[in-house]
């Protein structure tokens, strides 16, 4: 028998696949397409203590395999997501992690703190990592002492695990993660988007409304490979990997880079059956390649490396 | 709403870069409202990435065939372009809420108005408000006489008047001066072109109707928000925005801010 499931703090997956937020909505879209018990666990769109209405459009473009993307965390708002989204996730025997955004210490913690008490909220991915809004997000994920402040004030009031969503737009990624371990978090989610931008060669100017805007898709994961490298052999927390995964094939690649879970993001907009179609795909390729246990794969990629190193 | 591989039975250039693409397959049954579109795989992995929206041009259920026309623009319409009879293409749709029809009574008169590729969802459109009794007249803009296509087919079923920009063919200017001459005979206008079109289109006509929008799209089917544009005067309590990509593409005329 092959063995999918993984267990990280607050959520017990029956494979390693979930749709990564903001590419998943609340899930009822996609609810259409498949059943979502099919899933691992469901990153939902990042929950802000008020409704936000986001950026100007054009909000995407697309890019050399890539896109690029500046919706401004456009949502209902805590108390909408309270009363509407999350019981209608409840029929699912499927965990769900909640992305929490906001410009003020305080606000993430009023939103944590209330969202954590819902009973099917499994854990919370802290999201300091957005690239698209001007205050709060990003300024948080590129200084460590005010992420590791910032986790340390979500812990102390959330109910459930707290997962950091770190930023790639830093210097030094080991830096963040290890500040937020410290701080508290019980795991780490990489990568965010990165930022970019796109000319329109007519008009002269950026495409996206908000000049920039995050790069998501297959053109970045060789980054997002490298950070869960380095950061999984300088942390004990587990980390959720994801950017750019397209096929089982980049499920394995990040497990064996150090990855305890994925999350899969652009590839929905692809294909709504991307993420059913991967957890089928990680099966056969398991089959295939001789693994027996998802789990036996991860941190491999520098795992035999250390070993063939002391001995 | 389903993802299929519809196989391509016929590509052909109706005017320079404009080309319509005929497909075949089971789930062309299920692509019956006008206005509606297809978000389009042009090419099977990663380049391009994302896929594009086309609306549904021509649906013959019976032949188990529908047909889109689309204009090369860039790189996924040049490789849409490049595809040939035989070969399949991964379609999602029918997506978003088309032309709405069921209000109209026999002897009604709808007015059309549509611009460059804003006219091939027209088509079906105007196939079916006659199937049903409905007077369509026709006015589709081009920028100038070569550029013109799907002229022939609107005449078997409307009155059609043709605007060129440069004055080429038919009426010298745009959609709006030819809407002129329409004013007041007409019970209802849908209309689907280029944004600052349907602005101008909206603000000339003499009765309500519908307008389709476009926007750069993720998902296609309500999930990442890229597509949203704003409610003009939205109630106490009710959503401000609409997602083009499934609430729309077609909305009442003054319904979003466009
Ligand atoms: C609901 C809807 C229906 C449409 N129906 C038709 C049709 O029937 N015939 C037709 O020729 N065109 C239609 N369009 C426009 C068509 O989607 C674009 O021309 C096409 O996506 C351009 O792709 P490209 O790769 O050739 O161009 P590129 O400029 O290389 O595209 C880059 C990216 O921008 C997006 N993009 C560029 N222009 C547009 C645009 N005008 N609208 C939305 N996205 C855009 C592309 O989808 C792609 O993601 C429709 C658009 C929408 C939203
Ligand atoms: C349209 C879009 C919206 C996103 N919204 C969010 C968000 O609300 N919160 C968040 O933490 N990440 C958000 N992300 C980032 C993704 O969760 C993910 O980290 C990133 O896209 C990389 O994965 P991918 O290459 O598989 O898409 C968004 C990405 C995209 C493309
Ligand atoms: S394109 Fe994703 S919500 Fe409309």
């Amino acid at each position: 028998m092959t063995k999918l499931h993984v267990n990280l703090p607050g959520l017990k997956m029956k494979n390693p696949v979930m749709p990564a937020s903001g590419c998943f909505g609340f899930g009822q879209e996609f609810a259409r397409f498949y059943d979502l018990n099919k899933l691992g666990a469901i990153a939902v769109k990042a929950v802000t203590a008020h409704e936000r209405s986001g950026n100007p459009t054009p909000r995407v473009a697309e890019v050399d395999g890539g896109m690029l993307n500046a919706i401004g965390l456009q949502n209902p708002g805590l108390e909408h997501v309270t009363k509407h989204e999350l019981p209608w996730l409840e029929k699912f025997d499927t965990p769900i992690l909640v992305n929490v955004a906001g410009n003020e210490i305080e606000d993430y913690v009023h939103v944590a703190e209330s969202i954590s008490k819902i009973g099917n909220v499994a854990a919370i991915e802290l999201n300091i990592s957005c690239p698209n809004v001007k205050e709060g997000g990003l300024l948080f994920g590129t200084d460590s002492v005010m992420a590791a402040e910032l986790t340390k004030a979500v812990k102390a009031v959330s109910k459930v695990p707290v997962y950091v969503k770190l930023s790639p737009n830093v210097t030094n990624i080991v830096e963040m993660a290890k500040a937020v371990e410290a701080a508290g978090a019980d795991g780490l989610c990489m990568i965010n988007t990165l930022v970019g931008m796109k000319i329109d060669l007519k008009t002269g100017q950026p495409v996206i409304a908000n000049k920039t805007g995050g790069l998501s898709g297959p053109a970045i994961k060789p980054v997002a490979i490298r950070m869960v490298y380095e950061v999984s052999q300088a942390v004990e927390i587990p980390i959720i990997g994801m950017g750019g995964i397209h096929t089982a094939d980049d499920i394995l690649e990040f497990m064996m880079a150090g990855a305890s879970a994925v999350a899969v993001g652009t590839a929905n907009f692809v294909d709504p059956f991307a993420c059913p179609t991967l957890i089928d795909d990680l099966e056969k390729r398991m089959k295939e390649l001789d693994i027996e246990d998802i789990t036996s794969i991860i941190g491999r990629g520098w795992k035999s490396l250390n070993k063939s190193i002391s001995s | 709403m389903i993802v299929d591989k519809l196989e391509i039975v016929k590509q052909e250039e109706l005017a320079p870069k404009i080309f319509e693409m005929t497909l075949t397959g089971n789930s062309v049954n299920e692509m019956v409202t006008p206005g509606q579109f297809l978000h389009v795989k042009v090419a099977d992995g990663i380049d391009p990435l994302l896929r594009r929206p086309i609306s549904i041009c021509n649906v013959d259920i019976d032949q188990k065939k529908l047909s889109i026309i689309y204009r090369v623009e860039g790189k996924g319409t040049k490789r849409l372009s490049e595809r040939i009879p035989g070969e399949k293409v991964d379609i999602l749709g029918p997506l978003g809420q088309g032309f709405p029809i069921d209000q109209l009574i026999q002897g009604n008169t709808a007015l059309l108005v549509g611009g460059g590729v804003g006219i091939p969802p027209l088509y079906y459109l105007a196939k079916l408000l006659v199937a049903k009794g409905i007077k369509v007249k026709t006015i589709i803009g081009f920028r100038t006489e070569k550029d013109i296509f799907l002229e022939k087919k609107f005449a078997k079923l409307s009155d059609v008047t043709i605007t060129t920009e440069d004055g080429s063919r038919g009426t010298k200017g745009f959609v709006t001066t030819a809407m002129e001459e329409q004013k007041n005979s007409y019970d209802v206008f849908y209309t689907c072109g280029p944004t600052p079109m349907l602005r101008a289109v909206q603000l000339a006509a003499t009765s309500t109707g519908y307008v389709s929008l476009e926007e750069r799209m993720g998902c296609g089917i309500g999930a990442c928000l890229a597509c949203v544009c704003d409610v003009n005067e939205p109630a106490e309590g009710e959503k401000k925005y609409r997602k083009i990509c499934c609430d729309g593409p077609v909305f009442e005329a003054g319904e979003v801010v466009i």
